[in-house]
């Protein structure tokens, strides 16, 4: 029987959410405080469990209790939580974030109380999702996250370009609609197991084991792409991301953009592609051409963009095209990258989109052209701006490279021509990326930011701890790398199995 | 012959309950009485309860078969008593303070409730009627009881003609299936009625008895009285409309069904599938424009009989427990949103959508609960409806799949319509920003609906197995 290490760490957030509801309205540091202290308790128990993971033993460490606990019998769902190789880099990246957005929102002063509550919901939400080993758990933490973020962005949102009440309804009813084809496979892949096996195991590991008729999987997989390519803004239904992001408040753009967007992601690889080889072999060329397609469509609309929030939240969607082009070689490698991939965007959108929020606390203004030389008054802001703008454009010696580049040289063994064209997309992405930073941050002190304060004190933590993270993976990249490669060899031996038997099962 | 009749022990304490408390009410001087009625009403109920769940485990029949009791129909009673309980209780100050007699009001409420056990334990077709007529009727009087408002009385008009009518409809239903096979006898109906021996005067009176029974679970297209019912109402018995009436007309809609009309699923099945369809739709496409929150629940209580609906398609023990189970978590949903709902008005004097603005400032506990009922009746995870609807749709993945589609995606539109709710609540300043202070049984019955709807979401596991030997009871006859 182990200490549940990792349903502590889920808790904790909760908690601090339980204690923040028994303050008084006026304490608002109080509850700030409260806030980080809970999140971070996640982050160390994350970063322990990290480093105290055995890569060369891999598998499943740090089960809860020990063994998966009966929880809802008839349906086959037990509480199992435990991490891998897979489910590692997730929950550190959760809790990096989780933690910085507590402090990015440090300067909000209305209903602040109301809004570290929601924060500690999602983020206990978010972490779920990449600790359970059970489908259901999981699912029950994927839904749960859509509605605080919904009452965040209406309360705390912004209006710019679209209202906030906008925003927040496209991106949940998106995501709600998603989910509900997600859900109808997941009915059916449960009942239909059942119906072969004869016993009710909504496990990850029990699931993979079933032999699924190769037509069911085919069907199967497209819900299961509907569902997690809407969250991880799969080109055509990625149009929610630009809008949502731009009316969420800072938190919920950095969490969303950065962690929850992973969900999708995390379930392809964890759910999908693992429990339905077949029915990805059937649709991976499908996925790489919609990747691609999402590359360059979004990087040519973040070109075009003028809002800060909509730049970061068109690259964003652009970047998770790579994430799909290396899922669909359906190789060790490209897989292994596009992991990579979703950690190091993950660091890099949470950090932009916490500088994006400062620079509009500050200058109230998001506008592109209504700023310029920010360097002058706020050096340090001006240098996490940086740092995650070089990060997204993939400069070497920061995380984002090694996995970007990791994925081209997979992507383009298998697809050639279309890996040529995303890589392209990098031009792109310099592109915008440079002209943002000249035009918002460089050029002469404009006069009427002349009393903008840099940021300090709190506002600097999620520039140190998501700045550090981008150094320090760039320069250990094995770090990374060794964790992924343990948890998704496994994985991917199985799917390789079960290909080259070619359906026999 | 020897009739054992403490069998009937649940259904005596609950008619000398509810005369008892007519006479009370005659004799003791009025002002005086009011409260103190309904609090004896709950203790009552309380001990009537307490009768019906040492009935668990029995399975016996009366009256050579007129009178079922098994687990099945213990769950119902017990479902339709909670319902009864926790709707007194939480409006026991909106009844002091907006109805005015109220000596026939808790007394009828009672016999309201007898009906709908005589229905649930109803073996034959005989004593299904009576049951149905004295819970409809009851239900007439409550549903008028606000004699001064026009509204109360127009609802009390629609539900007492369309009532009659659909009485009527149901009535000739069951003699046309009389007709075809000689019996009243459920059970007996069950060996009789088999893919051999299917008339066409059967299926005429099995449509006809679908049509009368629609009309009690308001599933569309028989739903056209649920809207006006629901707003003219009292709001306490708009809750108990939607929840007890509704509970008890599935389990008598199973009985007949399931148990009795097995034979013929292949020809019900497909008929239940497409009302089942067409509520969700236009339960939930209807519901979104409405500026009413009675009016709403009323539509997204269409959708939730759609939603029930599915469990009976399969005729199977899990489709009978996914119904048992989804009833009793409604239960639960729909009482924290009519209790929020009595608790407003009678601060704002309106049911409008709009004066719940700012909500979540006058009152956190309502506004909460509120939330929490209205997600759990769209099916959001970690609430009681995500693992109901799972429940009821994992079975008709194989047969109905495109009703599962419709299911599941029209559940995330009514999303929609309920974060509507939650905007106002939530976003809006209040135009007065006075607290809303609620009494202590208020407050309870709030509470234990959000416990409920919360600990059974994350936990389902006693409920689900509660209505799992249910279920195989019903199948054991």
């Amino acid at each position: 029987m182990n200490f549940p290490i990792l349903t502590t760490a889920l808790l904790a957030p909760v908690i601090a959410a339980l204690v923040i509801v028994f303050l008084p309205r006026e304490e608002e540091r109080l509850a700030k405080s409260i806030a980080a202290i809970g999140t971070g308790i996640s982050l160390l128990i994350s970063i322990y469990v990290y480093f105290a993971y055995d890569t060369s033993v891999g598998g499943y460490q740090f089960v809860d209790f020990g063994q998966p606990i009966p929880w809802i019998p008839d349906l086959g769902v037990t509480w199992y939580m435990a991490v891998d190789g897979l489910s590692l880099p997730m929950l550190l990246l959760t809790n990096l974030i989780g933690f910085t957005a507590v402090f990015a929102s440090w300067n909000v002063k209305e209903r602040a109380k109301e809004l570290m509550i929601l924060l500690l919901l999602l983020i206990a939400g978010v972490m779920g999702t990449f600790i359970a080993q059970n489908l259901f758990i999981f699912l029950l933490f994927y839904e749960v996250v859509v509605i605080p973020i919904y009452i965040m962005v209406i309360i705390w949102g912004s209006s710019k370009r679209v209202t906030k009440e906008y925003a927040g309804m496209k991106l949940t009813i998106y995501l709600l609609i998603g989910s509900a084809f997600l859900l109808v496979g997941v009915m059916a892949i449960f009942a239909k197991a059942l119906d072969i096996t004869g016993i009710p195991d909504m496990s990850f590991e029990g699931l993979a084991q079933v032999a699924f008729p190769e037509q069911f999987q085919i069907y199967m997989f497209a819900l299961l792409l509907i569902g997690f390519g809407t969250l991880l803004s799969m080109w055509p239904l990625h149009s929610w991301s630009p809008d949502g992001y731009a009316g969420a408040p800072t938190a919920v753009s950095m969490i969303h953009a950065g962690v929850l967007k992973k969900i999708g992601g995390y379930g392809l690889i964890r759910f999908a592609i693992y429990v339905f080889p077949l029915g990805a072999k059937f649709w991976a060329p499908v996925i790489a051409v919609l990747g691609v397609i999402g590359v360059a469509y979004a990087a040519m609309g973040a070109l075009a963009q003028k809002d800060l929030k909509y730049l970061v939240g068109y690259s964003s969607v652009s970047h998770m095209g790579y994430v799909l082009l290396g899922f669909a070689t359906l190789g060790l490698i490209g897989v292994n990258g596009a992991v990579a991939i979703m950690f190091a965007h993950g660091v890099m959108a949470a950090l932009f989109f916490s500088m994006v929020g400062f620079i509009y606390e500050k200058t109230h203004t998001r506008w592109i052209p209504e700023l310029g030389g920010l360097f002058q008054n706020a050096p340090k802001l001006a240098v996490g701006f940086m740092l995650a703008g070089m990060a997204s454009l993939g400069l070497p010696g920061l995380v984002n490279f090694l996995p970007e580049f990791t994925v081209f040289i997979a992507s383009f063994k298998v697809y050639g021509i279309l890996a040529v064209i995303a890589i392209a997309g990098i031009i792109i992405t310099a592109l915008y990326i440079l002209r943002a930073g000249a035009n918002s941050l460089f050029g002469p002190a404009r006069p009427e930011y002349k009393d903008v304060k840099d940021i300090r004190g709190p506002e600097m933590v999620p520039l140190v701890v998501l700045g550090s993270v981008l150094v320090i993976g760039g320069i250990l990249p094995s770090l990374l790398f060794d964790m992924i490669n343990s948890g998704v060899e496994p994985l991917m031996a199985h799917v390789n199995d079960i290909l080259q038997m070619g359906g026999g099962r | 012959m020897h009739i054992d009749y403490s069998l009937l022990s649940t259904e005596i304490a609950l008619a000398i309950l509810g005369l008892i408390v007519f006479t009370l009410g005659l004799t003791l001087p009025s002002r005086s009485t009011n409260r103190g009625l309904g609090a004896f009403a709950i203790f009552g109920l309380l001990i009537v309860l307490g009768i019906t769940v040492s009935f668990w485990g029995t399975q016996a029949e009366l009256l050579a078969g007129m009178y079922l009791i098994d687990n099945f129909s213990v769950f119902f009673k017990i479902l339709a008593l909670v319902a009864a309980i926790l709707i007194v209780f939480g409006t026991m100050s909106y009844a002091n303070n907006n109805l005015s007699r109220q000596l026939e009001y808790y007394s009828t409420i009672i016999f309201a409730t007898l009906g709908m056990i005589i229905m649930i334990s109803a073996g034959d077709f005989i004593t299904l009627y009576i049951g149905l007529e004295l819970m409809t009727v009851s239900f007439i009087i409550l549903v008028a009881f606000r004699k001064t408002d026009g509204h109360s009385l127009e609802a009390g008009i629609k539900y007492l003609i369309l009532a009659g009518v659909s009485s009527a409809v149901l009535l000739y239903g069951l003699s046309l299936i009389y007709g075809a096979t000689g019996t009243v006898y459920i059970l007996e109906l069950a060996e009789l009625v088999t893919a051999g021996t299917i008339s066409p005067l059967l299926v005429f009176g099995l449509v006809l008895l679908v049509a009368g029974f629609g009309f009690k679970i308001s599933a569309a297209p028989f739903h056209m009285w649920a809207p006006d019912v629901y707003e003219g109402a009292p709001t306490p018995i708009t809750a108990y409309l939607a929840v007890g009436s509704k509970a008890a007309s599935f389990a008598i809609l199973v009985r007949v069904f399931v148990g009795g009309l097995a034979g013929m699923q292949e020809q019900w099945a497909t008929l239940l599938a497409v009302l089942a369809a067409i509520s969700i739709l236009l339960g939930n496409l209807v519901a979104i424009p409405q500026t009413n929150i009675k009016r709403m629940l009323a539509y997204s209580s269409i959708a939730q009989a759609g939603y029930i609906m599915v469990g009976l398609l399969t005729a199977s023990p899990e489709g009978i427990k996914g119904v048992m189970f989804y009833a009793f978590i409604y239960l639960f949903a729909t009482i924290g949103a009519f209790v929020v709902v009595c608790a407003v008005y009678e601060k704002t004097k309106s049911d409008e959508i709009a004066s719940y603005a700012g909500l979540s400032q006058r009152s956190p506990l309502a506004a909460a609960v509120m939330l929490i009922s209205l997600l759990s009746m769209a099916g959001i995870p970690p609430l009681a409806g995500f693992v109901g609807k799972f429940y009821l749709f994992t079975t008709i993945t194989d047969n109905f799949m495109w009703l599962v589609y419709i299911g599941l995606i029209m559940s995330m539109v009514s999303v929609y319509y309920y974060l509507r709710v939650a905007l106002v609540m939530y976003r809006d300043e209040p135009t007065d920003p006075t607290p809303i202070k609620m009494g202590a049984a208020v407050n309870v019955t709030l509470i234990i609906a959000m416990v409920a709807t919360l600990v059974l979401g994350i936990y389902p596991t006693p409920l689900s197995e509660l209505s799992n030997i249910a279920a195989q009871s019903f199948f054991t006859w």
